[in-house]
């Protein structure tokens, strides 16, 4: 287990060395970064000279080729380092830490209403397969798959927001409001962030139940047709005691994989939705240095993301030789 | 034009299946192992009564057409494939009134009425109505009517037709994509599987970057890195595509692998040894074939996939660029807070044919999935 571990991680390691090359030399071959959209202006109306500005490109490891620079962020990164980013003037890592608990709050709260909702959905559309239940809700979940989500958000947006005025359209708090810095005014705060959260939460997880609720009825399926559910009805268990007592913890096992597949999920932010609320959350901001160019910031966000993705992979690895004692770790 | 044929085809020897649905195949037999579905049952019970009367041998390509059309849902989704098709590749040539890019010059008024009561000294109130009459050359923001079926967007583009070009891009990027996808995967995944060794551990670690890169991302970067190439807008949408493949083919190559090694330890291919076929052989006319089914389903589900990133990137104004139409693209007009709340002529319908699109290749692919695979039947 230990050697297996050890030798996963090993090549974690090759992986994302050959991921962050990609994304790096990508991000250098960007039309415009942030460093030279700035000071070029400068140079134009005399601010600054070219020699400074030649300086400046030193400064940030803009000089030289991209290997070199490749090299050197490298270098940096293995110290801990990712740089300042350009758009924010602040550390890479204190804009992740800083703005990650935003996308992580919404993606937690959506990902237990997820599978609070879709598990007993993929059950019951299991139990009842063919039914008119079973279709729809399979035709329901794969409408909620199929809608971009920029589109259902614009519809939810001119509904409750505009039409409705039932919420606000973007945002996190509302704007133009200080709170008191006492107990009473960050519970205001609070309501409010959880007020401004409704309509991105609901987005989010009625989109993506889908994938959830199939996975659920298709392992449900499966898990009805074994042997051990036949004997259990044979000993005369009521149907109720077969699918909650020995049918549905089992068709927890798959699952059980899935939810370190979330782990990406989890904290890298959800670029779409949180553009079109206009959230301050990861993805956002990621979306926005994106824009202008922001290569260290661009760079940390994208290697988070492929950190968390190649965790998540291992876990779900892990987890799945746990709970499944038929499967064996190795080679 | 030629899916459409295909298709109608396809719906032909269906109807032409569901009127034998009396005769006893071989597929009943072999069902009856299964004795799933209700309806296998039925037949079955017809079966045993008359086996050896009408004993019909049906291709496996006819049984898979047959249990795929018994799905309604994949029925429905082939209908919605179906539509969709006809809409964008015959649409434009059948209504003409408009053109992909061509403004609507006819200059027209828009009235602006407001009014604003107060009341005066003597207390009685007094109305005063503004009227504002303003002309414009171009005419935008037409409400759906005779001339402009769903009415004319910003720049006064007639959206159905622009609805119609936009679906012949989104359509073509899929298939475009998916197909390179199923290349690659064929072909590196082919490799690293019936070589293994360190063929397959190079080829499996390019595969594993790849597949941690974050897909969404880093088509961002990449489409922002085109733009300073200074292509057309039609030489963009091939270069999109390009890119769209390198960040999606991981997966095909993956399944097309693991397809592999698993067929590898097959008897068959002992007995391939055994002739002494050449490689190549093997490959191509042993592995890959019975690899199809699972890549024809994977295509399927890929396109859905595939149709949301190129609308997702054309949103963001990075996809499919100005004249040329595209699903993401007029939605992103939503932006305007004007179009959001008064112009839902111009934003919803885009996203109901992106619906339509990815919601009818799921369902076909469900279809094939369910109708390909004889143990998913469970």
């Amino acid at each position: 287990m230990v050697k297996y571990i050890l030798k996963r991680l090993g090549i974690s390691i090759v992986i994302l060395l050959g991921v962050s090359l990609i994304i790096y030399t990508l991000v250098r071959l960007m039309p415009m970064n942030y460093i030279e959209t700035t000071y070029r202006e400068k140079i134009s109306i005399g601010e600054i000279s070219e020699e400074d500005y030649q300086n400046l490109l030193k400064l940030y490891g803009l000089d030289g080729s991209i290997v070199a620079g490749y090299f050197r962020w490298l270098g940096n990164m293995i110290k801990g380092d990712l740089g300042n980013s350009f758009k924010y003037r602040v550390p890479v890592t204190q804009v992740i830490s800083e703005h990650m608990w935003v996308s992580f709050g919404i993606a937690l709260v959506a990902t237990i209403l997820q599978f609070l909702i879709a598990i007993p959905l993929g059950i019951s559309s299991a139990t009842h397969q063919y039914s008119a239940r079973d279709y729809t809700v399979t035709v329901f979940t794969m409408i909620g798959l199929s809608l971009p989500t920029y589109f259902f958000g614009a519809i939810v947006i001119k509904v409750f927001a505009v039409d409705l005025g039932w919420f606000d359209p973007s945002g996190l708090v509302d704007t133009g409001v200080t709170y008191a810095n006492t107990f009473a005014g960050q519970m205001q705060k609070f309501g409010d962030i959880i007020y401004h959260m409704i309509l991105p939460i609901t987005v989010t997880v009625l989109l993506s139940l889908g994938g959830l609720m199939r996975y659920t009825r298709t392992n449900t399926l499966e898990v009805l047709n074994a042997d051990y559910i036949r004997t259990a009805r044979a000993k005369g268990l009521s149907e109720k005691t077969v699918i909650y007592k020995h049918a549905f913890r089992n068709t927890l096992i798959p699952l059980a994989t899935l939810l370190a597949g979330i782990i990406p999920g989890l904290f890298g932010g959800m670029m779409i939705t949180e553009q079109v609320f206009d959230i301050p959350g990861i993805g956002n901001m990621a979306y926005q240095a994106l824009l202008v160019g922001d290569i260290p910031f661009v760079m940390g966000y994208n290697m988070f993301l492929a950190i968390l993705t190649v965790i998540g992979t291992l876990l779900s690895d892990l987890m799945y030789a746990v709970v499944d004692p038929r499967v064996k770790l190795g080679k | 034009m030629n899916e459409g044929q295909e298709l109608d085809e396809k719906l032909h020897t269906a109807a032409e299946e569901n009127a034998e649905t009396q005769t006893v195949t071989k597929e009943a037999t072999a069902a009856a192992e299964n004795s799933k579905a209700e309806e296998t049952a039925e037949e079955n019970s017809k079966a045993e009564g008359e086996e050896e009367a009408t004993y019909k041998e049906m291709s496996p390509f006819r049984l898979v057409l047959r249990r795929f059309f018994r799905s309604k849902l994949s029925i429905v989704g082939l209908v919605m494939i179906a539509f969709l098709f006809l809409f964008s590749f015959f649409g434009p040539v059948v209504y003409r009134a408009w053109g992909e890019s061509e403004l609507d010059m006819t200059p027209s008024v828009d009235t602006v009425q407001e009014s604003y009561s107060y009341k005066d000294e003597n207390g009685e109130e007094i109305t005063v109505v503004e009227v504002l009459e303003h002309e414009k050359t171009i005419n935008t923001y037409a409400n759906p009517s005779k001339d402009h079926i769903l009415g004319t967007d910003d720049k006064g583009m007639d959206v159905f037709v622009r609805l119609m070009y936009g679906g012949r891009i989104s359509l073509m990027i899929g298939f475009i994509v998916v197909i390179l996808d199923t290349i690659i995967g064929i072909v590196l995944g082919g490799l690293a599987g019936y070589f293994g060794g360190w063929v397959d551990q190079v080829i499996m670690r390019i595969v594993d970057i790849f597949s941690c890169i974050p897909t969404l991302p880093i088509l961002l970067i990449a489409s922002s890195v085109i733009d300073s190439w200074e292509l057309t807008a039609d030489q963009r949408i091939y270069v999109l595509m390009v890119i769209i493949t390198i960040f999606s083919w991981s997966s095909t190559a993956r399944m097309v692998r693991g397809q592999i090694l698993s067929l590898r330890e097959q008897e068959y291919i002992t007995a391939t040894e055994v002739m002494g076929l050449p490689t190549w052989r093997k490959i191509f006319k042993h592995l890959i074939p019975n690899v199809m089914p699972q890549l024809i389903v994977s295509m399927t589900l890929g396109l859905g996939g595939v149709i949301l990133y190129e609308s997702t990137l054309s949103y963001l104004g990075l996809g499919v660029q100005f004249p040329k139409a595209a699903w993401g693209s007029m939605i992103a007009l939503v932006n305007d807070p004007m179009i959001l709340q008064y112009h839902p002529n111009v934003w919803l319908p885009a996203g109901f044919l992106i619906v339509i699109a990815v919601l009818g290749f799921n369902f076909v692919g469900d279809g094939l999935r369910d109708a390909m695979d004889p143990k998913a039947r469970k």
